[in-house]
């Protein structure tokens, strides 16, 4: 295995000095494109008019940095051999993180449960991590359609949407609580999973993208019109938040309700509740995973992954696609419901605008960067979307600029996600020969 | 066990059948063979309900099956080993044989995992490989095994012996003969290889542009002239 392995990779790439000095200068030309509207002038307000201001030093800095770094890349990789890795085969790293996943699972639960506790956290970094958490969820629910089924998805958020919507909704018109309206949302997202997984079944690929992603913009557009119900671009306010063991978390609870501090006779802080969202969602997700993990072994999950692998050979084995893509879209959907209650009782107020194509994108970034159908993979790609661009709030304008730079390098140098590998789902012990019978 | 009746099939306008008339009982080794093109991988898949036959009915022990779709068929007792091995290239080689006991609900996986090893031992040493990394021969295998994990009444096999080795073609056909003596399976074999399949076959059907242009058994086609001819020249 080591020594095919080297076979392959050694075949290296010989670097070839006039190629790579042509394909900088072509970088170079697209990023002076590039930079000379969005660096090079500035429009800045003087003497209350507007006035354009040159900044040639900033797009030469860009340019002469594009050149170089890009001569610097293809030095690297002619020096590394192919870059690229054939399929089945994953680096040390991956390697090592997967053959102890428990042991890393583990630790991350152990911390997950941990952090309120520690020194460091604030009201912020609960803040943050709980949004790590929602799309730690989303990218888990996905991974059932995406990294399972290999069924590719751009609509995701639909299922988001409609379960955000479904609880503010039954909230308002039956006065259900959080904890009644969570099963009937995941129902509903389901029920929608399947609506557009029927109309899809014989698609593949990019099609199948395109359709998908014309059912999220539907969803998106039905909430934004249908204003009797909706409050179309208002959005929907007043949310009620979820409670602990019916304990609420106000400083002054109302007639007949007694509060968290209350109860347990501590002072008052608005962290209570912060910390309680933030377990809400770490058990969702927990919840999620424990669920995928289960499925996986069971024989509907191996349905999924043997029609990703070759839909042909598995009608030849008995497995039937059309119930076996409406259960992963079905399922998948159901986690997209459940994590939209999730956020509509933690924001108290949603609006289609957070239900746009971009979520889709990110939540469908968050498992491909994390290495297609690796649940650990989600929990780090999740961690480098949602904290990079808050860690880049420092830089401002160059916030995105550097958001998507780290993407462009995540793919380039890991093109098959952070963790891409496969865990088994089946194991036996080999025997020596002659422990078989005759 | 298997009756075909003037079984058409197209794909779009392309005729690729055109009526086909055959025969398996219970127990039989049969053979097909036939130039490439002459609708062979097409006769499989027609049976196994993908594509449907556009005319014509397929029986299975009685029960017509023409118009099922191909995981009933399955389920009825007929396994493919399809063209092209189709194996699971992600899937280590258990996973792989795991999927094949779909029908059955794995109830008798780790007893059939034994047989299979039995036969392919090389599977038992490679169990925890993936597929895709698996030689052309043990891909073959692994094949095989899985189409054998369905318990199947019938077993259909499309160019086992494609690509592989003299060696190796030689154990596939042993290991084809060895599954139909002992368990008493009945296999529909393919091949391009018409010397070594009508050896071990019991009657063998010969098929040309969507037709079958002679039938008999397997013994009488070995000899004769025009088989000798067309398919069996320049040695073997
Ligand atoms: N999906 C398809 N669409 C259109 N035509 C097809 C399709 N599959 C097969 N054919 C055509 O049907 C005919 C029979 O093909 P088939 O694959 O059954 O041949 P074969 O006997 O198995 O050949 P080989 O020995 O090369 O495997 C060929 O002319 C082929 O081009
Ligand atoms: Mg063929």
């Amino acid at each position: 295995m080591s020594v095919a392995a080297q076979g392959v990779g050694a075949e290296k790439a010989r670097f070839d000095p006039a190629r790579a000095l042509k394909e900088a200068g072509l970088a170079a030309f697209v990023a002076f494109m590039l930079f000379l509207p969005m660096m090079g002038f500035r429009l800045v307000g003087a003497e209350g008019r507007l006035g354009l201001e040159y900044r040639p030093q900033w797009v030469v800095i860009g340019v002469v940095t594009v050149f170089f770094g890009h001569l610097l890349v293809s030095f690297l990789r002619a020096m590394r051999g192919a870059p690229v890795r054939p399929a089945g085969r994953v680096g040390p790293v991956a390697r090592y993180v997967n053959t102890h996943a428990k042991w890393f699972a583990l630790a991350g639960i152990a911390l997950a449960f941990a952090l309120p506790f520690t020194p460091f956290a604030n009201r912020y970094v609960v803040d943050v991590a709980t949004t790590v958490l929602i799309y730690v969820m989303l990218g888990w629910g996905l991974n059932i359609v995406v990294g399972l089924a290999g069924l590719l998805d751009l609509g995701y958020v639909a299922f988001y949407a409609v379960g955000a919507y479904s609880y503010a909704l039954f909230a308002q018109w039956f006065g259900l609580g959080f904890w009644e309206a969570l099963p009937i949302a995941g129902v509903l997202a389901a029920t929608f999973g399947i609506l557009l997984g029927f109309p899809v079944l014989r698609l593949r690929g990019d099609y199948l993208a395109i359709v998908t992603l014309g059912f999220g913009e539907i969803i998106r557009i039905i909430l934004l019109n249908w204003y009797p119900v909706t409050r179309g671009p208002d959005g929907l306010s007043g949310i009620p938040r979820p409670t602990f063991f019916g304990l609420v978390f106000t400083r002054r609870p109302a007639e007949g309700e007694v509060a968290f501090h209350q109860f347990f006779e501590i002072s008052y802080s608005g962290l209570h509740r912060v910390i309680f969202l933030y377990y809400l969602i770490l058990l969702l997700a927990l919840l999620t995973n424990w669920f995928v993990l289960r499925i996986r072994r069971l024989p509907v999950g191996r349905a999924w992954e043997a029609l990703r692998e070759d839909e042909i050979a598995s009608k030849a084995l008995g497995i039937n696609p059309t119930n076996t893509k409406l259960t992963a879209f079905a399922l998948g959907a159901m986690f997209g419901g459940f994590a939209g209650s999730f956020f509509a009782t933690r924001q108290g107020f949603i609006s289609p605008e957070s239900f746009t194509f971009i979520e889709s994108a990110t939540i469908l970034a968050i498992v491909v960067l994390g290495g297609m159908g690796s649940q650990i993979g989600v929990v780090l790609a999740a961690a480098v979307i949602v904290i990079l661009p808050e860690l880049g709030r420092e830089f401002e304008q160059f916030r995105m600029l550097l958001f998507g730079a780290a993407m462009v390098g995540i793919m380039v140098w890991r093109p098959r996600g952070l963790l891409a590998s496969r865990e088994p789902t089946i194991r036996l012990h080999a025997r020596s020969a002659g422990e078989r019978s005759p | 066990m298997l009756e075909l009746r003037q079984v058409h099939t197209h794909y779009g306008r392309i005729e690729a059948l055109k009526g086909i008339t055959l025969d398996v009982r219970k127990g039989e080794i049969v053979t097909i063979i036939g130039a490439n093109g002459a609708g062979k991988t097409t006769l499989l898949m027609t049976i196994c309900g993908n594509p449907r036959a556009s005319a014509g009915r397929i029986l299975f022990e009685g029960e017509d099956i023409t118009r099922l779709p191909t995981y009933e068929i399955v389920r009825r007792g007929i396994s493919q080993a399809p063209e092209g091995r189709r194996i699971f290239p992600r899937m280590t080689v258990l996973e792989n044989l795991q999927m094949g006991a779909v029908p059955n609900g794995e109830r008798y996986f780790a007893e059939d995992v034994e047989k299979v090893f039995s036969l392919f031992p090389r599977l038992e040493e490679r169990m925890h490989q993936r597929g895709g990394t698996l030689s052309g021969g043990e891909q073959q295998m692994l094949c095989i095994g899985r189409a054998l994990m369905a318990r199947p009444k019938m077993l259909l096999l499309d160019e086992p012996s494609l690509g592989l080795a003299p060696m190796l073609v030689q154990q596939i056909f042993r290991s084809i003969v060895e599954i139909n003596r002992t368990q008493g399976l009945t296999i529909l074999l393919v091949e391009q290889n018409a010397y070594q399949a009508l050896r071990i076959a019991h009657r063998g059907y010969v098929l040309a542009t969507g037709s079958v242009v002679m039938e008999g058994e397997g013994r009488e086609l070995l000899a004769s002239p025009e088989i000798r001819a067309a398919y069996l020249e320049g040695g073997h």
